[in-house]
Order: C-alpha cells, then sequence, then structure tokens
C-alpha cells in the first residue's frame, strides 16, 4: 500500500544532494509530467524506496541503502530542475 | 578513521524529551531539545531515528509542529498507529528525560515562507493538521499579514488536536479563519451534519480561484487526492497546490 510520498525522501536525498531536492522538478520520463519531487508516490521504507509519477504509475526514482553506500536509480526522469538559491 | 562532517551536512543529533503534551487519545506532542538546532521553517520534517539493543533500527519522517522561534524548543505530534513500529513508541513509551535521535530540518517544498504573499488556503484530515499547525503558528508568531484559511476534517471531536490553541488563534490572529469539518460524528448543536469533505465545503470555505492563493494539502493519501481534485476542478492552478500524503501503516 501507498504510505507517503517524495516530502518524506527529503532526510535522505539531502545526504546525497547538496540541494534540497523535494523542491526540485522531475519531468517523467514515461508520461511527461512534471511535478516536484515531494508529489511522487513513495511505496517501501527507508531501506529502500520506490517513488512513482502521480500520474502515470511508472517509476520516477529509487533508492535503496546498504550498510556503507546508497544506490539512486534515476532512469525514470529524463530532466531534473533545480531551484537556485537567490535568484 | 571517520571523515569529518562538512559544514552543512546532514547529521543525526540526540534530542532529549524535555515534556510532552497528550493532545488527544491517541496523539501525542513530543518537546524535544535539540542541541545547536539551526531553526525550521513551517512545513519541514525531522527523521526520527529509533535503535533497539540489538542494533535493528527504524526511521521515520515527522512534520515539525511548532514554529521556530530563538529559544524554542523542537515540537513534533505523533499520532500513534496501532499496528506501528515507530509511532507507538514515540507515544506510549517514551519518557521525560529519554533521548532519540533526528536529523533535520529537511524539505523545501511543502514549506510555507512568510516572503509569499498570498492568501493561503491549509486543508488538513487528521494528524495531517501538523505540518499546517506549524504554518499557522508562525504566522501568528511573525503577525504576519496574508490572509489564512484553514479547513480541518476530523472524525469525532475527540480526534481534535490543538483543541484549546486553534481558538485562540482565531481570536488573536486577524485575518486567520478556522473551518472544522466532523466526518462521523459532530459535537451536539453543530450546524453542519458529519460528512467528508466535498466541492461545497472548499467552495465555501476556502478562497476563490482568482485570489490565487497558496493551497497545502495534508493528510491520508485519499483525502488528499480527493482535495486536490476538487480544488483543480474549482479552477485552482495546480502549480499552487502542495500536497502531502502518509498513510496508516508506520
Amino acid at each position: 500500500m501507498m504510505e507517503l510520498d517524495g516530502n518524506a525522501m527529503a532526510g535522505d536525498l539531502r545526504e546525497i544532494f547538496a540541494f534540497e531536492m523535494t523542491e526540485a522538478r522531475f519531468t517523467c520520463a514515461g508520461c511527461g509530467h512534471a511535478a516536484a519531487i515531494g508529489a511522487l508516490m513513495l511505496w517501501g521504507q527507508a531501506m529502500g524506496r520506490v517513488a512513482r509519477c502521480p500520474q502515470c504509475d511508472d517509476v520516477v526514482l529509487s533508492l535503496v541503502r546498504a550498510t556503507d553506500r546508497v544506490f539512486l536509480d534515476l532512469r525514470g526522469a529524463v530532466r531534473l530542475e533545480l531551484p537556485l538559491a537567490g535568484s | 578513521m571517520a571523515r569529518a562532517a562538512l559544514p552543512g551536512r546532514l547529521t543525526w543529533r540526540a534530542a532529549t524529551l524535555a515534556e510532552f503534551r497528550q493532545e488527544t487519545p491517541t496523539a501525542r506532542t513530543l518537546v524535544l531539545d535539540v542541541p545547536d538546532w539551526p531553526g525550521h521553517l513551517p512545513g519541514q520534517h525531522v527523521d526520527v531515528r529509533l535503535t533497539a539493543p540489538d542494533g535493528y533500527r527504524a526511521q521515520r519522517s515527522y512534520s515539525i509542529a511548532s514554529a521556530w522561534s530563538d529559544q524554542s524548543k523542537v515540537e513534533l505530534t505523533v499520532q500513534r498507529l496501532d499496528d506501528g513500529e515507530v509511532s507507538p513508541y514515540l507515544t506510549d513509551v517514551l519518557e521525560v528525560g529519554d533521548q532519540i535521535e533526528v536529523r533535520g530540518p529537511v524539505g523545501g517544498w511543502f514549506v510555507w515562507r512568510e516572503a509569499q504573499p498570498h492568501p493561503v488556503l491549509l486543508i488538513g484530515g487528521g494528524s495531517g493538521v501538523v505540518p499546517l499547525m506549524a504554518m499557522v503558528r508562525a504566522r501568528g508568531l511573525s503577525r504576519a499579514k496574508q490572509p489564512f484559511r484553514l479547513i480541518y476534517s476530523v472524525r469525532t471531536p475527540g480526534d481534535l488536536i490543538y483543541r484549546e490553541e486553534l481558538p485562540r488563534h482565531v481570536r488573536d490572529d486577524p485575518g486567520f479563519d478556522l473551518f472544522l469539518n466532523y466526518t462521523r460524528q459532530a459535537p451536539d448543536g453543530w450546524p453542519n451534519p458529519p460528512k467528508r469533505i466535498d466541492v461545497a465545503t472548499i467552495n465555501t470555505h476556502g478562497w476563490p480561484p482568482d485570489f490565487t492563493p497558496d493551497v497545502y494539502v495534508c493528510g491520508p493519501t485519499t483525502f488528499v487526492e480527493t482535495a486536490a481534485d476538487i480544488l483543480v476542478a474549482l479552477g485552482h492552478d495546480p502549480k499552487r497546490i502542495r500536497t502531502e500524503r502518509f498513510g496508516g501503516t508506520s
């Protein structure tokens, strides 16, 4: 069952990126829908997350955590748009 | 050798439970003392991590309920989920003086910034009111002028979180309106019969799309999807609608 959304990934993504990623906009490789990372539909737990497009349900990104590394798969996003501070 | 922490790097910190408030039979506000807390924006989260004696770890993301002021502590309001792994510990077991690990604040999309000039519509279902309350508190604290409306939907009067504080904001914060919606049982003499939020609720108690409000919707997935669909059907710009969903299994 889908429990959460991309907002709940903020901590895990902030660990990897210098940007606050929930306000970045993805463009879905499946359907072209663009929205904030925070709006993705999230399955799984902190050990392994799958985030799907709210429009077409395709997997946009997945994040898997092992003991000493993290695997981020972004094949479902053709583009990420990041706001720059002060702009 | 451990790598040195980079400046601004997100790290786990120890937080100590300073006090708590029972909000409803199943929801508790944790007042946490977090040394060197950098401050936060309303709508941001913290990740909470619990470690069992055998090393097993569980991690969850919780919305911050409090507005930030210089000396304030960090407050989380946690709804107990009976089959949950983390929430029953936070609502029933954690005692004053106990420590948990937190990291944050995190999140930047489901956030209200005082520089946003538009009117604000907040729509919360159940404990989805928590991040919205942080926004109401921040607005009250800074005496911001943007008109705010909160539509807060709960099952019964007993499920109402912040039941004493919300009317105080209505009284003391000019430009803040509250509409309470009951879905199963309303208080005696309540003018509206219990029902789920619908087009009429949002049309009557929200802002017209012409006002281009910033809209924040938080609650269970079905609640959020219903409210967001209604907002779009009423003519609100999807780009001005920010949503946060949570389910019932953690």
